[in-house]
């Protein structure tokens, strides 16, 4: 049983991980601090600095030529009395609770099922995975071709799909861009629940058949309580990427119709690089960071993603 | 486990692989149709006449540039990630500094920095460095955004390797650098191989950044080629699923032969 040797390895707390008992070890492959620098340089360079530059910039006027000039609260007031921007906010909530909603049950199937031994069960799987390789452009694109209000599939099947111009309302496109988002990451769901899935211990069902429960009974009482840590994890992945949605967006729907799908990390997009206002985008940029890093915290508590666990787990 | 029907999931499963495989089949027959056919038979039906002529628009269209572009763009960021993700996950796993820890919560915490919320500052800093339409400004915040990811995956990997090797290596009075390169690197080939294939995929199906930081076609990528498709083309849609087809090749060839790496690696990253 590798995975419960792994398991016991890593230290609950996570600041550092299993250290020999006996001496001999403490001083071999104790790396000074100096390995994870370049990599740590790095990253702040182009992820961390810029964090902290967001929220200078979100005071300042910048249209992208010359230098950033020092407005104060301007920005901050506009965007509170921006429509758009509340609207923006609203519907990146509605975007992600619709993903929530719409891909937790299936994924939590799929995975429990796809965690079985059966030989078809990999090869399913397989095709499952496809749409989580392909790059959010081609996804939209493909789909965007595909819903064409006159050569796509809606066309062909107007008991279901009226005139056919999905995107062309705004219940047609929010719905639209949710089942996209299923379409595209319910496979990596799927594949986290199956991983978790396959280490639920065995001994566990057994017994329970044996107290004659049956496989209902079982997936209810055994295997969802075992999923619940992955769970939250996995709903917390889609939260970002519901707040995070851009390329879908911007390809499908373009924002629209209207401003019906002009999710907040769209908005902050068309105010910097469409409308050249870089210090409004900026603002709205932040409160992504406020919101995501709020999120992340919560992933680094609840998930127990810094107690290290091995990544081998549940293979 | 071994036997458990489930019968709700499995009917769930077939349902799912229709969805799945039903865009995918539409996508390719489609790219095997001429306009005319594909506009009056409609996208569920099968190609009677066969076509590649929808290839060959598409690759005289400027696909070709837009390849080497990305292929660049991917070599760049998986060579980045193999020089720094490997030190890094070791210095994590077996420092007893307690810097290396607080670093590994940092990128932790980094991997919920979306993209979006820094673009801004980023195209600053590309800009202001002179990188800006320079598919090297696309490599350096791509590479930096795949760091997260790639070092939880490794550090979890290297963090099966047992005390005991270490001991072995201490018998030969070994350096960090020595253990680094004799043991930690060799053993770990499988998360190795994992980020290099998962940072690989991240960079070609990038699209921010190529959008923010680069202008010219001299430095478009296959993504926003195919956007670019989108606008151009319109309703030429047995084109664009061609070009839609062709970006996808390369990335279905890899996974053929590296979906082990790929989907372990997947796994692994849910956490437990």
């Amino acid at each position: 049983m590798t995975t419960l040797a792994t398991r016991r390895q890593a230290t609950p707390g996570g600041s550092t991980p299993s250290r020999p008992a006996r001496r001999g070890a403490s001083s071999v492959g104790r790396p000074g601090f100096a390995w994870a620098l370049p990599a740590t340089i790095f990253f702040a360079l182009f992820a961390l600095v810029p964090l902290a530059a967001v929220a200078v910039l979100s005071f300042t006027s910048w249209s992208g030529l010359g230098d950033p000039e020092f407005v104060g609260l301007e920005n901050w007031k506009t965007l509170i009395a921006d429509p758009v921007m509340l609207k923006s906010l609203w519907l990146s909530l509605l975007f992600i609770v619709l993903g929530v909603v719409t891909q937790t049950p299936l994924s939590i199937l799929l995975g429990v099922w796809a965690a079985g031994n059966q030989r078809n069960r990999a090869v399913l799987s397989a095709i499952y995975f496809i749409p989580l390789l392909l790059s959010s452009a081609a996804i939209s694109v493909l789909w965007r071709a595909l819903l064409d209000p006159n050569f796509g599939i809606p066309g062909q099947l107007p008991w279901l799909f009226g005139d056919g111009n999905l995107l062309g309302t705004q219940a047609g496109a929010i719905g639209v861009l949710i089942f996209v988002g299923m379409w595209q990451f319910t496979p990596f769901h799927t594949l986290i629940y199956q991983g978790a899935a396959k280490s639920i211990p065995t001994v566990l069902y057994q017994a329970a058949s044996i107290d004659g429960a049956g496989t209902v009974r079982q997936f209810f009482s055994i295997t969802l309580p075992q999923l619940r840590n992955t769970a939250i994890t996995s709903i917390i992945l889609m939260v970002v990427g519901g707040l995070t949605t851009f390329e879908t967006v911007l390809i499908l729907t373009n924002g629209g119709p209207g401003t019906d799908t002009t999710i907040t990390a769209f908005y902050m997009y068309q105010q910097a690089f469409q409308s050249f206002d870089f210090g409004v985008g900026s603002a709205i940029a932040l409160v992504l960071v406020v919101v995501a890093t709020l999120i992340s915290l919560v992933v680094v508590k609840v998930s127990g993603y810094d107690k290290m666990n091995s990544s081998l787990e549940g293979l | 486990m071994k036997t458990r029907p489930n019968y709700l999931a499995g009917i769930g499963s077939v349902v799912w692989l229709l969805i799945v495989a039903i865009p995918l089949y539409v996508m390719l027959s489609g790219t095997f149709q001429t306009r005319e056919e594909f506009g009056d038979n409609g996208p569920l039906s099968f190609p009677t006449s066969f076509t590649l002529q929808n290839y060959a628009d598409a690759i005289t269209s400027g696909f070709g540039r837009y390849f080497l572009n990305t292929v660049v763009v991917t070599v760049g960021v998986v060579a980045i990630v193999l020089l720094l993700v490997p030190p890094l996950s070791y210095a994590i796993v077996r420092s007893q500094s307690r810097a290396a820890s607080f670093v590994f919560r940092f990128f932790l915490l980094g991997l919920a920095i979306p993209a979006q919320a820094v673009i801004v500052p980023v195209f600053y800093l590309i800009n202001s460095v002179g990188l800006y339409d320079n598919l090297l400004g696309v490599i350096l915040p791509t590479a930096a955004f795949a760091l997260p990811i790639c070092t939880l995956i490794l550090s979890g990997t290297m963090r099966d390797i047992t005390g005991e090797l270490y001991e072995a290596m201490a018998m030969d009075g070994a350096s960090p650098a020595r253990a680094f390169f004799r043991l930690v690197v060799p053993l770990s080939k499988g998360g190795i191989s994992t980020i290099a294939v998962f940072s690989a995929l991240q960079a070609w199906n990038g699209f921010l950044f190529p959008l923010i930081l680069t202008q010219s076609e001299s430095t478009r990528v296959v993504t926003l080629g195919l956007f670019n498709f989108q606008t151009q083309y319109g309703i030429n849609i047995p084109g664009l699923l061609a070009a839609v087809t062709l970006s996808m090749v390369p990335v279905l060839l890899v996974y053929l032969f590296a979906r082990r790496a790929l989907v372990q690696g997947l796994m692994g990253a849910g956490g437990k």
